[in-house]
Order: C-alpha cells, then structure tokens, then sequence
C-alpha cells in the first residue's frame, strides 16, 4: 500500500508531467488561457489517462514484449517493435469510443468536455505516460496508479497556470513579450517551483 | 485564394517569418527537453525534419484517397511508422544517444508540428511542395533548437557536442558553469526571451494586450 501511495506522490508533484517532463505542452499553454476551460481539460486528460495507461499496460505485457507470446505458443517473438503503432491506436480508439459511450450515458460530462475530448488523440502527456510505463516496466496495478497520478499532475499543472494567466492579462508586459513569450516566462517560474520537490519522499 | 506557394517560400518562410515553435505554438515539449546539450538536440532535429518531410510527402500522395472521415487515423499510422523506422535506426546505430532521447523519439507521433503541417498543408497541396514544406518546418523547428543547444550546452557545461571550449574551475579552468542551464526551466525562460528577440524584430508578430493600462488619473479634490 505504501508503494502506491508513494507512487501516486512521485507522480503528482515530483515527476509533474508538464512542469518536469514538458510533456502537453502545445495544448497547455494553448488552452490555458480561463480556469473554466482548463478545469474541463484537465479532467479529460485525468479519465482518458487513468483508462490508456493501464490498457497499454496489458497490450505491452500479454503481446509485444519479449516472450510475451508465450501463452500462445510462440515464446520467441519480440514484437516491441510495433509498440509504438499500438500505443496510438489504443489510444485513439479509447478516445472514441469514450466519446461514445459519454455521449450516450452521461451527456452532461460530455457537453461539460465538449472539444476537448477528440484534442487529447494529440496530447503528448498521454502517448507520454504509456511510453514511461513501458521504460520503467509498471505493473498492472502500478500503472493504474501511474496513470491516475500523471493525469493529475498535468491538470494541476493546467489550472494553476491558467489562474495565473487570468490574472497577468491585467499587467503591463512589454511590447514583444505579450502573450506567448511572457507565458513561457510564467511557466519557467512554476517549473522552478516544483523543481523543489525533487527528492521529497514518503 | 493565395498566391500559389513557391519552394522557396515553403522551404525558409517557417524559420523566420512562420516559426513552428516562435509563431505557431506547435512542438514545444521535445523543445525543451532535449535541448540540455547539442547533440541530442541534433540528433532530434534532424528526425524530426526527416519524419515532417516525408509524412507530408506520403499523405500528400494519397490525399484524394482519404476519406475525410478518418483522416486523423490515416495520418496516425503513416507518422507512427515512420517513427518506427527513425527510432529502429537510433537503436541499431546510435544506442546510447537512443537512450538519452529516451520516450522523446516516440513522442514524434504526437508532436504537433507532424500532424498539423499534414493536416494544414499536406492535404492540400502537391507532394513535391508538400515535402519542402515538410523540411522547411522541420528546419524552423531545428533552428529554435539548435540555438538553444547551443546556448544550454555553452553556458551550461562550457562544451559542445561534449568538446570542452570553456574550461571550468573544476576541471582547473578560469570559467564557471551557470548550472542553472542544466536544468529544465531554463529552456523556458530562453524560449521566452528567443521569442522577445524574434517579435521585436518582426513587429508583425506581437499580440495586442488584452488590456491596456491607462496613466493614473488623479482624483478630484474634495
């Protein structure tokens, strides 16, 4: 118990996804510009990671990893090669048909999601998170873990840094740094910040 | 309608005029990431122009074959094998820089500069036109990481490419290394102040304030 909670730590605060791996970063700053909107993403991004992560986490260990074709009779196929193929794939069809069934089931979170949903096929922070389960070789429990965690890190990310957009449009930036450079800027000063809870552990 | 694109005008307009990662906001995570020493940052410059330009030129070929319906899917697998190829050739050629790159090579799938040059231009235009724009990217792309590299790997280490030109204080020399560099928020803040550069000399590109503050206006006396 105490692993997955120290797991679920690490991931949030110390390997933040988009303040320590950078990774979502066009969507990031594109879409950060209200609380509202971010909030909405964000949770996008928590529901869809938590689904991929683990789902990649079987495909990776019952077919494409070494010997992973054991169960079939085929011990000595490697088929990692075509991880990356798999990963998308998954991950694009994931995003579909969740789409689907919100869209039937529970159309209030699907309105409250909106555009959002088909945007996140193209966010690397998901690619990401599949992609470091697989370097780091999670278990099936880990990864889930692991998903919820990343997924969480990055919408933290995403709504702190669009309350602090909201506020800095009422500031005197100058000329050629309004807007994109100054946003940089902003998110520099969060990566420093969360820079001080490397090495922190429970 | 435009006037027609020429190949000059794809291939040099995006380093300057139409920066990927300055102008379009697309492509920023490997930006920083990979940027802490030069050759990392050439190595993925260099496959991500690659892996820009031939995406472009292949979906450019079968573009009045896709249904636009799954157009997204159909870029997909043809960016994800690509990637694949780039990705099997590090590994067999250059292991050790493949495992410095580490999850960045795959991130390609989903750098945005691939997919939106593929959707914005490649299903429009000619393959020929489309592979220079491809390139053209990719070059603006390399020449935002490049610099940074650059500047990262100097200032940060006193080296490039690993051959030390700064001699720092621990290895006996006179210079020393703003560590700073080293770590990732560095990339941000150079990034910030690339574009501050780049935008105060093509004064087309700034934004306009969302708010303009106005000088203080004194209060009437009672």
């Amino acid at each position: 118990m105490e692993h997955y909670l120290s797991l679920l730590f690490r991931s949030v605060f110390v390997e933040n996804m988009a303040l320590a791996f950078f990774l979502g970063m066009c969507t990031f700053i594109a879409i950060s510009k209200k609380v509202q909107t971010a909030i909405g993403l964000g949770v996008a991004v928590v529901v869809v990671q938590a689904i991929t992560v683990p789902a990649n986490n079987l495909i990776y260990r019952y077919l494409l990893k070494d010997g992973a074709l054991a169960w079939a009779g085929l011990p000595q196929v490697d088929l990692s090669f075509l991880g990356l193929l798999s990963y998308i794939g998954v991950i694009a069809a994931l995003v579909q048909i969740l789409e689907m069934t919100l869209d039937k089931y529970v159309p209030s979170l699907y309105n409250a999601l909106g555009v959002f949903l088909p945007l996140i096929t193209v966010n690397c922070a998901i690619l990401g998170g599949t992609l470091f389960m697989v370097e780091r070789d999670y278990t099936l429990a880990e990864s889930g873990v692991y998903g919820v965690g990343s997924g969480l890190s990055w919408a933290l990310a995403i709504t702190a840094l669009a309350g602090i957009r909201e506020k800095l449009k009422y500031s005197d930036v100058p000329d050629g740094l309004q807007g994109l450079g100054i946003t940089f800027i902003t998110i520099g000063l969060m990566a420093l910040g969360f820079m001080s809870f490397s090495g922190v552990q429970i | 309608m435009v006037a027609k694109p020429t190949v000059r005008h794809v291939l040099f307009n995006p380093v300057f005029e139409n920066n990927p990662i300055g102008l379009q906001i697309l492509g920023i995570c490997s930006a920083l990431a990979v940027t802490s020493n030069l050759k990392t940052a050439l190595v993925m410059s260099l496959a991500l122009t690659l892996v820009t330009g031939f995406s472009n030129l292949s979906i450019s070929a079968i573009r009045s074959q896709i249904p636009s319906s799954i157009r997204m899917i159909v870029q997909m697998v043809i960016i994800a094998s690509l990637v694949i190829v780039v990705d099997q050739i590090l590994k067999a050629y250059a292991f050790s820089l493949s495992k410095q790159l580490s999850v960045f090579v795959g991130l390609i799938i989903t750098n945005c500069i691939v997919m939106g040059r593929a959707e914005a231009f490649a299903m429009q235009n000619p393959p020929k036109l489309s592979f220079y724009d491809g390139i053209g990217n990719g070059l603006g792309y390399s020449f935002m990481l490049l610099s940074l590299g650059f500047v990262r790997e100097l200032f940060g280490a006193g080296k490039l490419m690993g051959i030390t030109i700064l001699q720092t204080v621990n290895e006996g020399g006179w210079y020393i290394p703003n560590g700073l560099l080293l770590l990732p928020p560095s990339a941000f803040f150079l990034i910030g102040l690339a574009i501050w550069g780049l935008r105060s000399w093509k004064t087309g590109q700034k934004e306009p304030a969302a708010f303009r503050i106005t000088s203080h206006v004194r209060a009437e006396s009672y």
